[in-house]
């Protein structure tokens, strides 16, 4: 892996390098490159065929990372290239075209995380949520917690008691 | 030969690619297969528009499962997500917990013993066995042959017993934890897993008599549904649905996992990638899996540690990482990619499920040119379910 590296790195930018197995490493890249990486492995390095596409917000940081996994399947090896991008107003250029099962994934990122994937086909169609009106709810500043005690209201006979405490006063009712 | 249907019926493309279907000219009609319908996988359905009898474009809708799981998972420690694993995909649960097993172990730097791995080998083959025998069911029934799903629904209850009898339940074994697995062998289960074996191998021969050399079922399957080879990795395209094209897309031999590589076993190809070599490429499979779960019991070591030394798990953090962990399922590369954060809890999990490629994609292409009658055999051929799309 450490060679494909190399050699990447002398035709692109490339950012840090994470050998997590011998078949599997993560290189981090610019929003930019993206394309270029990905058509370079696909058509040159044979990493034709696209493992999945997904986010993760990195809330602290300010960034989503969007990791984009890909096999090589003659070489049994994994990349995952990982992109940072900015959480606000946070749009990234479609892969449709590439591989068509990306539309799906991104169909997903956009109604899951919010990140807007312009020409990508019906990727503002409702995918699994429908008639959302919240903040996208895999980001991590969505509070579940909260938005069900929002939502959903108890029915009546089924307050939960916390356990330590009903313990306690079923255990010892005068407090001793 | 691959189905040549009459184009001269069918509606123009608009400038941006997509069909000019006037509903209002009454040549087309807008047709809902699903959610309720006996011939769709699950809880999804496909929006067919229809000329006739033919389908001119069908688009998978999903949403009517979304439990959340990912999510859930960021708010439960390493181990509390261990039980609601399984439930992410219900006829083959059992990758779910090996997948996030391996994953957790692979970042926490623990290694599973050898004992537990072979027994975790054999869990994923029974399921494969099980997961098989309801999709041959199913294929049946698409194509009208009722009784074939309760000879399988039998014998799949009798694999479910060996379950109960191994891992205390039929359905969500809760089996394999990060570290291992629970328990050991029951004494006698291998006697009682080749009787068990036996009643399957007797029922598939049943099955391929009345079923595979139907000639009704052939001729409703033979050169129906062809999956390009091309199309193989553009549209991510894995197990049995690749192998019935000559793709050798085989995890358990491209990246053995587990045991495999000490198991003797080929990949099991077709040629002709239609519903047929499909259904064929999975009941040979399944009797390859028959034939494994023998070998895994005749070569495993009688005694062993059934769970490596891992932390307190009320207390569990696992350092910054990321890592993917894929395994064969019967339909193909079921894989975890998890992250962690130096926290007692996942920041990311993604489940990534065969069905997530060939349900919607893969099907609103395929799904053009059928007849209506044929949809549902097609959505069974390329083995979805749709849990794994949603999560």
């Amino acid at each position: 892996m450490h060679e494909l590296y190399t050699k990447l790195k002398q035709l692109f930018p490339l950012g840090e390098l994470t050998e997590q197995r011998n078949n599997l490493a993560f290189i981090t890249l610019d929003q930019q490159q993206l394309r270029a990486v990905i058509l370079y492995l696909r058509d040159k390095e044979n990493y034709s065929h696209l493992v999945l596409l997904t986010a993760v917000d990195w809330l602290e940081e300010n960034v989503f990372q969007l990791t984009y996994l890909l096999s090589n399947r003659t070489k049994s090896t994994d990349i995952g290239l990982r992109v940072m991008i900015p959480r606000e107003d946070a749009t990234m250029d479609s892969i449709h075209d590439i591989w068509p099962t990306a539309a799906t994934y991104q169909r997903e990122l956009r109604e899951m995380f919010g990140i807007d994937f312009p020409d990508s086909p019906r990727v503002n169609d409702d995918f699994i949520l429908e008639g959302w009106n919240n903040i996208p709810p895999y980001r991590r500043d969505f509070d579940t917690l909260k938005f069900s005690e929002e939502t959903f209201a108890q029915r009546p006979g089924r307050e939960t008691k916390d356990p330590a405490e009903h313990m306690k006063q079923q255990l010892y009712p005068d407090g001793a | 030969m691959a189905y040549q249907p009459d184009r001269s019926q069918y509606p123009q493309k608009k400038a941006d690619g997509s069909l000019d279907i006037d509903l209002s000219s009454g040549k087309y009609l807008k047709l809902w297969q699903g959610p309720q319908h006996p011939g769709i996988t699950g809880n999804m359905s496909v929006e067919l528009t229809v000329c006739g009898d033919e389908v001119v474009e069908g688009i998978t809708h999903v949403g009517y499962l979304h439990r959340g799981f990912e999510k859930l998972m960021e708010r439960r420690t390493f181990i509390q997500c261990f039980p609601i694993v399984c439930r992410i995909c219900v006829p083959e649960p059992d990758f779910n917990e090996y997948c996030y097993a391996a994953a957790v172990e692979e970042l926490a730097g623990i290694e599973a013993p050898e004992y537990a791995n072979w027994i975790r080998a054999l869990i994923l083959e029974m399921g494969r066995i099980n997961s098989y025998l309801m999709y041959c069911g199913g294929q049946a029934g698409a194509f009208g042959m009722g009784v074939i799903s309760q000879w399988t629904t039998y014998v799949r209850d009798l694999m479910l017993d060996r379950f109960e009898e191994l891992t205390g339940a039929r359905i969500y074994h809760m089996f394999i934890l990060p570290g291992g697995v629970r328990d050991r062998l029951p004494e006698g289960f291998a006697q009682r897993m080749e009787e068990t074996l036996g009643e399957i191998e007797s029922t598939m021969s049943d099955v391929y008599d009345t079923m595979y050399c139907n000639a009704v079922f052939k001729k409703r399957t033979v050169g129906v549904g062809v999956i390009d080879v091309d199309l193989m990795d553009s549209y991510g395209v894995t197990g049995p649905n690749a192998r019935a094209g000559g793709v050798a897309k085989d995890v358990r031999i491209d990246q053995p996992y587990l045991v495999y590589p000490e198991l003797d076993f080929e990949p099991i190809l077709g040629q002709d990638s239609d519903i047929y070599t499909r259904a064929d490429v999975r009941r040979k499979d399944l009797l390859q899996s028959v034939d494994l779960v023998r070998q895994i019991l005749a070569k495993m070591p009688k005694q062993g540690s059934l769970m490596a030394k891992v932390p307190n798990v009320m207390h569990w953090k696992i350092p910054r990482g990321e890592t993917y962990i894929r395994g064969e399922c019967s339909r193909g590369e079921y894989g975890y990619y998890l992250v962690t954060d130096g926290s007692g809890y996942p920041r990311r999990v993604n489940v990534r499920g065969p069905s997530y490629t060939h349900a919607m994609a893969l099907l609103e292409r395929m799904i053009v040119n059928l007849n209506i009658a044929d949809v549902a055999g097609l959505m069974v051929s390329l083995h979805t379910y749709p849990p794994e799309i949603e999560r």
